[in-house]
């Protein structure tokens, strides 16, 4: 026969063993294939995300209004479009006013009719929301009439809440105002998606991440396909016995593992196909993903149906190095030569060579020098080098242990004799902890962002803010605020920036009466008239106030203005006071161009609904007024792709629990294999405690050992991490949690492995020669 | 091996002619060395002479080979007491032994007891045997092993039969 | 419950295996210092009585009495005591502990009593220069001869000083010498220490080596002696 009919009819054999062979056997290739299947479906996952923020993000940017650089006058085509965005009970929604000019006026994505003045449409969650129970400070804020349902097309994810309303009082965004104000004139929508590229650190870390979640993926897969490694190989034997040469017996082997990876992908892809139905329940930016977006790219997919056969095959080549099959059995090379000791210290080297800037300084939050690829192949190269360094600590750590109680001796005995099984399985555990403690302190790092106004137990403190296109003062508006129900104090007032006249730069300034003006800053007196400056301005200064047109107004900084006012820190004024504040009788800010009231307030902290009914307030008077929420402490997460890592401890603790699976398996293995010893030790009237704990020990010394090293090298991952984004560390002992669910599955290594141990110490072991 | 306890043995079963039992004889036991009738005659004369069987009648015509012999009680005394006997253990004693267990089977003794007792005998020899070896020399210990293994051979059979008993039951028609 | 002056003896023992039934009504007994064979085809249960008589399995019924004590009224953990202060063992094969050394494993009973590790592995070594093995006493089960295996399990199975031994096959994995030799080793050394012995055995020029002999058939014991 020619070489690639010997290739398929050996490999056909592989397949057949893979399948036939009772019970056992297909419990074994089930196993196989369900461990391959869930590391498939979760690479299948993770190269779907890039996927699934692009077709969002491809969405959401065919949603911008496009506007067209100069001025456009109305036309059957145009349509005034004015974002209404709002928050409800902590959920944001996004909104728009429009109002069509003409019968041919552009419609937003998924939207089919344009809502009429007092009508709107709505996302299905947020018509959901509005039919809910609590939603009636909404219905105030939004009261138009629902008249149809935006689809999937225009809306990001399935949760997405969001409205466009119809309105007849826009106007037309003049010469003169700022972007974010007024309604703006378009005749299209879908602006081309301008490039969101990823900011450099957010690269570094993606991969790192990714490869920090890889790396126990690659370990469950190789775990998977040694299933019922003992049984294959005395079948080989047997094989050997009528006549298979090696090379032959090593084509069934890779026969075997190829059915098995094979059927390991199919299960893989039948479990991405049900896990993206769970995709609306994972949130980017606090909205959940459709499904249909979860799609991997095809390279991605291909080189997943490539390289986990491929793989699978290389693993029980290389599960069969050391072991010769001879047509008697199996010979185990046990005088292996000693662990050497370098390349197992090379590869963290290297990997965290990788990952430390050449100059030792950080790149900073925008620096570039490090690219993606380079981070992932320094996680890599440190995670596994961790993997590999582990038997080599075991060995020499176990080869230095005497004495002991029996059941201790036992256990570093059976380790110093072969210590290779235990620490390979337990590596497994040791890269997927090192890999969620680095992503844990990562996280914890990334947890910097403080709320503006810490509570300080009188009640929630919020801004609201409203553009003044030709000036004004904040008195009107202070006065609604201080009218809505809920709201215990309010103070208004106005501010601007103004552009230094010799150095450039600008300053805030903000003018209010002396009564505002204490609320915001230490003052001893204050009488109308009176300046005081902050750390960034000084008496003298000459400032350039807003204006229109040509001409500029000027003023300066009175060479009587009190200098080095503070904030107080016990009130309204928190992170107030930089430049100058003045009273209205030092500068008058009636007629003064593009400036802004400011109103915070202090809300009533029995009172739940108060901030909801600021809002609905300001949505009553501008639909434009931005209400903050000084005391909501925003999540990095929403903001950019932090959501992304914070998933990924979780899907840490699934590999975990899935090794912990494939740990169980071979304990019980191992035992089985000892059966006869462990039958006549407990002859001579050995406890089976004493054996149960000679089995703890000898999961414990590796894993022990294995987790002082996965906590080394994951706190110096992290704090490698952390230093390429600039972030402090913040939690040291982010570690904690991971090492227990460590403990955890030694815990559950050993209770699963001790039905097994009565069994075997039963003497029943002793009948069957 | 006795030829009066094998006839006496056959004459359990019932009365017989001289001829009948050297043909019974030859059938069972006597494979490659068929009895001559003059051995027949000359045994069944010492076993009237010892009182074991009796003529219990003689066919008209006369001539030796008319008698019908029976056992009588003390005969059937003696092929219990030669049964029970454990044979001293020596090289090809097979036939005897085969002889034995036929004429328990015949008879409707417990022959797995004679194997048993037999077996005993053989072991009593090995055990002085082994004590003989593990005190004496090397030509002691050579010797010795000889006789142990050949002893160990009968065993052997022994045991094999014990399993056969009831194949050979049925073969024997018993 | 004992018959007269034995120091172990079981009376109508069953035990039952599922649908097989090993043992159906058992009798047996050993006195102090006698070394009894257990003899019978394969599958008429005298690994099952052996078993029953050392207190490894419970029987279904009938009783075992061990020097005035009835050993099937005791706890698992009571027998496991038992076994380890007054029994030895000795099997076929694959009983010595894979990981520990010679010495260490015939110090492993004493351990498991609570004797200090030291002390223990001097009684140890002194039990291996009686049975020729004391060259190995650091090498491991697998990298010495079937025949040394066995001589360090019987050191084993005396070092406790047991007042009876198991031996279930002791030969069963040797060549004639070898098992010559470990049987020739075993039975003085028990002679010695005045322990009796049941040994389980196909092989009739092991059980020469006994003072008496018990067949079981069909999960029935004869004692030979009765035979005769």
């Amino acid at each position: 026969m020619t070489g690639p009919r010997v290739w398929a009819r050996d490999l056909a054999m592989g397949a057949r063993f893979a399948v036939t062979g009772g019970r056992e056997g297909w419990l074994r290739t089930a196993l196989t294939a369900v461990g391959v299947g869930i590391g498939v479906a979760l690479l299948l996952v993770m190269t779907s995300v890039p996927e699934a923020l692009e077709a969002r993000e491809k969405r959401a940017s065919a949603r911008e209004p496009l506007s067209a650089g100069t001025p456009m006058a109305a036309g059957p085509t145009t349509l005034l479009f004015q974002p209404a965005d709002t928050v409800y009970r902590g959920r944001d929604i996004g909104g728009a006013l429009l109002r069509p000019e003409g019968p041919r006026a552009p419609k937003p994505p998924g939207v089919a009719e344009l809502p009429g003045p007092g009508e709107m449409v709505v996302s299905p969650a947020l018509a959901r929301l509005l039919r809910s129970a609590d939603a009636e400070l909404l219905k105030e804020r939004l009261p138009y009439r629902i008249t149809g349902t935006i689809g999937d097309q225009g809306l990001v994810g399935p949760d997405e809440l969001a409205y466009y309303a119809g309105s007849d009082r826009l106007v037309v965004r003049g010469p003169g105002t700022s972007p974010p104000y007024g309604a703006a004139r378009i005749d299209a929508f879908d602006r081309p998606a301008w490039p969101h590229p990823m900011r450099p650190e957010l690269k570094v870390l993606v991969g790192m991440a990714c490869a920090v979640l890889l790396m126990p993926v690659a370990v469950l897969i190789g775990t998977a396909v040694r299933f019922g490694g003992e049984r294959r190989d005395r079948r080989l034997a047997a094989l050997r016995l009528v006549g298979a040469d090696s090379r032959m017996t090593r084509r069934v082997a890779a026969g075997e593992a190829l059915s098995g990876s094979l059927l390991g992908l199919v299960v893989g892809a039948g479990f991405f196909l049900v896990a993206r139905r769970f995709a609306p329940s994972v949130s980017f930016y606090s909205v959940g993903v459709f499904p249909s977006d979860v799609v991997p790219c095809v390279l991605a997919a291909v080189s997943i149906a490539v390289a986990v056969p491929v793989g699978a095959v290389l693993v029980s080549w290389f599960a069969l190095r050391g072991v010769a099959i001879e047509p008697l059995g199996v010979v185990r090379e046990t005088a292996r030569g000693p662990r050497r000791l370098w390349w197992r210290i090379l590869l963290p080297v290297v990997g965290l060579a990788l990952l430390i800037p050449p100059d030792g300084k950080a790149p900073g939050l925008y620096g570039g020098w490090i690219t993606g690829y380079q981070a992932a192949a320094g996680a890599v190269l440190l995670m596994a080098g961790v993997a590999a360094l582990l038997p080599w600590l075991v060995g020499a750590f176990v080869a230095r242990l005497r004495g002991g109680p029996p059941s201790w001796q036992l256990a570093v005995r059976r380790l110093q004799l072969d210590s290779g099984p235990a620490s390979r399985a337990v590596s497994g555990i040791l890269v997927a902890v090192a890999g969620a403690i680095s992503l844990q302190m990562l996280l914890a790092g990334t947890w910097l962002f403080l709320p503006v106004f810490k509570d300080d137990g009188h009640g929630p403190v919020v801004t609201a803010g409203r553009y003044l296109p030709s000036g004004g003062d904040a008195r009107d508006l202070t006065e609604t605020f201080r009218a809505t129900k809920g709201v215990r104090q309010a103070v208004g007032h106005i501010t601007f920036e103004a552009s230094r006249n010799n150095s450039g730069g600008v300053v805030s300034v903000a003018v209010a009466d002396c009564a505002t003006l204490r609320e915001l800053a230490e003052l001893d007196s204050c009488t109308d008239g009176d300046v005081f400056t902050g750390p960034y301005a000084r008496p003298g200064m000459e400032l350039s106030l807003p204006s229109r047109g040509r001409e500029k107004r000027r003023w300066t900084v009175p060479a009587s203005a009190v200098t080095g006012t503070r904030p107080r820190e016990d009130s309204l004024g928190r992170g107030g006071v930089s430049g100058v504040l003045a009273t209205p009788g030092a500068l008058d800010t009636r007629g003064l161009p593009d400036v802004s009231a400011v109103v915070r307030m202090r809300l009533d902290p029995s009172s739940p609904w108060a901030l909801e009914y600021v809002r609905n307030t300001a949505a009553r008077v501008d639909p434009a007024i931005d209400v903050f929420d000084t005391g909501f402490r925003p999540k990095e997460e929403d903001t950019d792709y932090w959501v992304l890592l914070r998933s990924l401890p979780a899907g840490a603790a699934l590999t975990l629990a899935l090794i912990a699976v494939s740990l169980m398996l071979a304990t019980h293995e191992q035992l089985r294999e000892r059966k006869r010893a462990l039958a006549t030790l407990s002859a001579f009237g050995t406890r089976t405690s004493t054996v149960a704990l000679s089995v703890i020990w000898q999961t414990a010394i590796p894993v022990v050992l294995g987790m002082a090293l996965a906590v080394a090298s994951g706190v110096a991952l992290g704090w490698t991490m952390l230093t390429l984004v600039s972030r402090p560390v913040k939690d040291w002992f982010a570690f904690l949690p991971v090492v227990g669910w460590g403990l955890g599955v030694i815990a559950l290594i050993t209770a699963a492995a001790l039905p097994t141990l009565w069994r075997l110490t039963r003497p029943d072991g002793l009948r069957a020669d | 091996m006795s030829i009066g306890h094998t006839l006496l043995g056959l004459l359990e079963a019932g009365p017989r002619h001289g001829y009948d039992l050297k043909r019974a004889f030859d059938e069972r036991f006597g494979q490659d060395r068929p009895l001559h009738y003059g051995q027949v005659y000359s045994t069944m004369s010492r076993l009237l002479k010892n009182g074991l069987v009796e003529v219990e009648g003689i066919e008209q015509g006369g001539g030796p080979d008319r008698k019908r012999y029976a056992i009588t009680d003390a005969g059937v005394t003696d092929v219990e007491h030669w049964l029970a006997q454990p044979e001293k253990p020596e090289p090809y004693l097979q036939s005897t032994l085969y002889t034995k267990i036929v004429l328990a089977l015949l008879t409707g003794r417990d022959a797995a007891r004679l194997l048993d007792a037999q077996r005993a005998e053989h072991l009593r020899l090995m055990r002085a045997l082994t004590e003989r070896k593990r005190a004496g020399d090397l030509a002691d210990q050579l010797i010795c092993d000889h006789a142990l293994f050949h002893l160990e051979a009968d065993l052997r059979w022994l045991e094999l039969t014990a399993a056969r008993l009831g194949q050979l039951a049925k073969s024997v028609g018993a | 419950m004992t018959p007269a002056g034995s120091l172990l003896a079981g009376t109508g023992l069953r035990k039952a295996y599922g649908p097989t039934t090993a043992l159906d009504g058992a009798e047996f007994s050993v006195h102090p210092g006698e070394i009894v064979a257990l003899m019978g085809p394969s599958g008429s249960g005298k690994s099952t009585l052996l078993h029953c008589l050392a207190g490894i399995v419970r029987p279904d019924a009938g009783f075992v009495g061990y020097d005035g004590q009835d050993l099937t009224g005791m706890s698992d953990a009571e027998r496991s005591a038992l076994r380890r202060t007054d029994f030895g063992f000795v099997f076929q094969f694959g009983q010595l502990v894979p990981e520990l050394t010679c010495v260490e494993n015939v110090a492993l009973p004493l351990r498991l009593s609570g004797v200090r590790r030291r002390a223990a592995e001097d009684r140890a070594l002194e039990w291996l220069e009686r049975l020729k093995v004391e060259d190995v006493r650091t090498r491991r089960p697998g990298e010495i001869s079937g025949g040394q295996q066995q001589r360090v399990a019987v050191a084993r199975a005396l070092v406790t000083r047991p007042r009876v031994i198991f031996a279930d096959e002791p030969t069963g994995a040797l060549d004639s010498l070898n098992g010559e030799l470990v049987m020739d080793l075993l039975s003085d050394a028990a002679r010695k220490a005045h322990a009796a012995v049941v040994l389980v055995t196909h092989d009739v020029r092991v059980a020469a080596y006994s003072d008496r002999e018990v067949v079981v058939r069909d999960g029935r014991a004869t004692d030979m002696a009765g035979a005769i």
